[in-house]
């Protein structure tokens, strides 16, 4: 009985962890779109650099429940930390440089998640939030360096790997952003899916059995935000990077909004979210300007709404359920037994 | 210092907390013997869940001494409690309603054993470890909802999670807070048994206020009042304390 019921418990965990044929069809048309989509890769390049950005809120928001308002805070100071370093010419290799304006996002995290820590959700709107205006007001007091309102100029950027040079229609940028998304995720694809990432989700449920089970309550959301904070400074840095100049919007409240905003259109907790967002997001863009040139931003309130209404989580629930569908015609494993106790 | 043998698992000192002008505990010193089923009873407001948070480090005391095996936890954060081997459950469920029995024990096995702050290995990957998660949904006869998320478990079930959850801590002192409280009749005694199998080198200190529970289960009764140690005894003494008797009849007693 013990035996049995041990390898239900191992193949009941296990089993979120495994990929499933949602997740092979994603990437593989994902990398599919370098070969045919050549005309698009300046908006996919974009498109990506969103999805990473919502990942990366995803981390604290899906996983810690920790709702921030200022997460542009990360992404802009990773944009002009990478725009720097390729202009004074400090880290010419942008591969490097990208990892070290993520490293400098995070430093940042890592010193303002002792904010974060206690407090309801409203105050960490608020610390969040200020925490955003001060980077912002920062740059742009401190113009000498960052340029100020009018952007992070003479930003040259070297090839990468010293061979691959960015073109100007974008095919570099668009498979540096591509690999670099596909590496961030899988990497934290392994960090929710391990005993750290469980406890993660335990604390946003409960932080008080959180404690008494013996988490660190305080230190998980400490390495996480930290963690969050550098990914959101990686996908500053590779807009910097990949456009050869950085701006105050990549601080703004705005852009803090509009990341929350494609989290919540995706669905969080479950990864994917930041991108299908992103990509909803842009296709909607794309396509309601072209129905109504100035007034798009009327439908995307519209659709926040919905979304909220009908329940944040509710697309990505149609997802699994899509997927859970598709396995089970594929006869993949199921992804959880309970599905196997109702049949 | 007493031979090893003899230090109490768990004591405290002299404990007291007050909230601005209210006593909740007052100069509590109770020791607990090692492999003892201690429980601990009073009236209503007596200060039982004051004392098990004072204990669990969820709240600080404003004066005395907690040690554990003899050493001072007194300012211990609740977390590194745990880790030197003190558990509790809570009176109201306090559990992780989206998770299922399987992951909620997962994670406590996984923190005792250090690897809760692992960020690479998957869950699930350390045999050791769901071989410990099986043996416990089996002792705590949870076998058969182990995939259903918490939140839709029947209460008896949930009661019965909030226990293992706290076992899988591995405690040397599990400090069960009304376990049974509100679990419908025909699923009590599903509780109380495993409560009653729980091994003997676990010391356990009962809060209840159930009388049959108390009297089938402990070897020791205290007895708190108005956040004061009030008697304290074996069951049959504090049985037949005219004291206990008029506290519980709720008869004012003076003296």
């Amino acid at each position: 009985m013990t035996r049995k019921a041990d390898t239900a418990v191992t193949r009941f965990l296990t089993s979120r962890a495994r990929i499933g044929p949602f997740e092979t069809a994603f990437w593989l048309a994902a990398f599919a779109t370098i070969y045919f989509l050549p005309g698009r890769h300046l908006i996919l390049t974009e498109t990506a650099i969103w999805g990473l950005f919502a990942l990366s809120l995803d981390l604290i928001l899906g996983y810690a429940g920790i709702i921030s308002l200022g997460h542009a805070a990360f992404f802009g100071v990773g944009a002009y930390a990478a725009g720097l370093l390729a202009k004074y010419e400090i880290i010419v290799e942008p591969s490097v440089a990208l990892l070290c304006a993520g490293l400098i996002a995070a430093a940042l995290g890592f010193a303002t998640s002792f904010l974060v820590l206690r407090g309801s959700d409203l105050t960490r709107l608020m610390v969040t939030l200020g925490v955003s205006l001060v980077c912002f007001e920062l740059a742009n007091k401190f113009a000498d360096l960052t340029g100020g309102a009018d952007g992070l100029q003479g930003v040259a950027m070297a090839p990468v790997f010293g061979a691959y040079r960015f073109d100007l229609f974008g095919h570099t940028a668009y498979v540096y952003t591509l690999a670099w998304l596909f590496v961030l995720f899988m990497l934290a694809r392994r960090v929710v899916n391990s005993p750290f990432g469980l406890s993660l989700k335990a604390i946003k449920g409960n932080p008080l059995r959180s404690s008494a089970i013996g988490i660190a309550v305080n230190w998980r959301l400490v390495a996480i935000y930290t963690l969050s904070a550098g990914y959101a400074g990686i996908a500053g840095g590779l807009l910097a990077q990949t456009q050869a100049f950085a701006s105050l919007s990549m601080l703004s409240i705005e852009r803090s909004a509009d990341v929350l905003l494609i989290l919540i259109i995706g669905g969080t907790g479950y990864l994917y979210g930041g991108l299908i967002g992103a990509l909803i997001y842009r296709l909607l863009q794309d396509y309601l300007s072209d129905l109504t040139a100035r007034y798009w931003q009327f439908w995307i309130g519209l659709l926040l709404v919905a979304i909220v209404l009908v329940g944040r989580e509710r697309i990505g629930g149609w997802i699994r359920s899509v997927e859970t569908q598709i396995g089970r015609a594929l006869r993949w494993p199921a992804s959880t037994s309970s599905a196997d106790q109702g049949a | 210092m007493a031979a090893a043998s003899e230090t109490p698992v768990l004591e405290t000192r002299d404990l007291d907390k007050r909230f601005g002008g209210i006593v909740a505990a007052n100069a509590i010193s109770m020791a607990i013997r090692r492999g003892a089923r201690h429980a601990l009873i009073g009236p209503n407001g007596a200060g039982k869940t004051t004392f098990v948070n004072l204990l669990t480090g969820m709240l600080r005391p404003s004066g005395g001494e907690i040690l554990l095996d003899g050493a001072p936890i007194t300012n211990l954060e609740p977390h590194r409690r745990v880790r030197l081997g003190i558990a509790r459950t809570f009176q109201i469920n306090q559990l992780f309603a989206d998770l299922t029995p399987i992951e909620t024990l997962g994670l406590a096995v996984s923190e005792r054993h250090g690897s809760g702050r692992d960020w690479w290995r998957i869950v699930g990957s350390r045999a050791g470890i769901t071989a410990e998660v099986a043996e416990l949904l089996e002792r705590f006869r949870l076998v058969d909802v182990m995939t259903e998320r918490t939140a839709i478990l029947p209460y008896g079930k949930q009661r019965l999670l909030e226990i293992a959850v706290a076992f899988a801590c591995g405690p040397r002192v599990l400090l069960l807070d009304e376990p049974a409280a509100g679990v419908p009749e025909a699923e009590r005694h599903e509780i109380l048994a495993t409560i009653a199998a729980l091994p003997a080198d676990v010391t356990v200190l009962l809060i209840e206020h159930d009388m049959d529970i108390v009297f089938s289960f402990a070897d020791r009764i205290s007895v708190l009042v108005n956040g004061e140690l009030f008697v304290e005894g074996p069951p049959d003494e504090v049985a037949r304390d005219p004291r206990v008797k008029a506290v519980y009849l709720g008869e004012a007693f003076d003296g």
